[in-house]
């Protein structure tokens, strides 16, 4: 699975060579967007096919739920550390 | 937003399809979406690397503070979820930590996670990092009240360089969009790397 993070890195790198050439980054995007676009197609098509996924769609949203309150209320909280020391500074 | 739409309505097309048309499961299928998944991080890396906003953030040095925000984001989300997955035993801790590193990116996070851990953990990755840009939109106002200017960033996560940038404006101020932008682009650079990474070790 390595070699998708070489392509991300490889990507990033490349980016940097063709980052006055607009037109290509905006090219990139657009590839980036259909490719998106066609993986969350399979995705709901691996979903659509499992109907055991199906059934447990609902827990899958309250996991997802729980899961998205917990990532707020603690990068929110870590956050406060840079509030609190500024306001210190002051 | 318009984007985030299309996007779903992909997603339920592909749900719809898949239940009424009974379609063979291929294993081809599998090895052709690693590649293209391949090509998608390659374009992603050249949008994110052609960002001027980018490599102006991997150079702040003069301000600490701007520096550490997307740092704090990262682990505060982390030891948000690895909190709840103590509550949810059927969810590994690995699994929810990898869901928390998409940081509401989800249409990254949620392909890459169904790659590497199944379509179900992939559907908990959408369906996590959707709710995580959606609450953002809604709860802005009340963040930036009650937790200050600093919080809505926070809880935007990958997304407050795009899609929630303009509530974050709206409720922050002109003054932290450039902050916001930083942390943004510092955690979609970030998401695929930290992903594997937690579903390396």
């Amino acid at each position: 699975m390595w070699i998708i993070v070489l392509f991300f890195a490889a990507g990033i790198l490349l980016g940097r060579l063709l980052r006055t050439h607009a037109s290509l980054i905006r090219l990139a995007d657009q590839l980036a967007m259909v490719s998106i676009l066609f993986l969350l197609f399979v995705l709901g098509l691996s979903v659509g096919l499992n109907r055991e996924a199906l059934a447990h769609f609902g827990t899958l949203g309250l996991q997802a739920a729980m899961l998205t309150a917990g990532a707020i209320a603690g990068s929110v909280a870590a956050v406060q550390l840079l509030s609190l020391s500024s306001r210190r500074k002051r | 937003m318009k984007s985030s739409l299309i996007i779903l309505v992909c997603f339920a097309a592909g749900v719809l399809t898949g239940w009424l048309v009974p379609l063979p499961r291929s294993r081809e299928l599998d090895d052709y979406t690693l590649y293209l998944l391949c090509a998608l991080l390659l374009f992603v890396g050249i949008s994110v690397g052609g960002d001027p906003h980018f490599w102006q953030s991997v150079r702040q040095r003069d301000n600490l503070h701007m520096a550490l925000l997307p740092l704090l984001v990262v682990l505060g989300t982390l030891f948000g979820v690895a909190v709840v997955s103590l509550l949810l035993p059927a969810l590994p801790l690995r699994d929810a930590l990898a869901v928390g590193a998409g940081f509401g990116y989800y249409s990254l996070s949620s392909v890459l996670l169904t790659q590497m851990r199944g379509e179900t953990l992939g559907v908990i990755a959408l369906l996590a990092n959707l709710m995580r840009e959606v609450a953002t939109l809604v709860l802005a106002p009340l963040l930036v009240r009650f937790f200050g200017k600093l919080a809505p960033i926070a809880s935007g996560g990958a997304t407050a360089m795009d899609s929630t940038l303009p509530i974050i404006v709206r409720f922050s101020g002109k003054e932290y969009s450039i902050v916001a932008l930083f942390s943004g682009i510092v955690l979609t650079a970030a998401v695929p790397f930290l992903i594997l990474i937690i579903l390396a070790v």
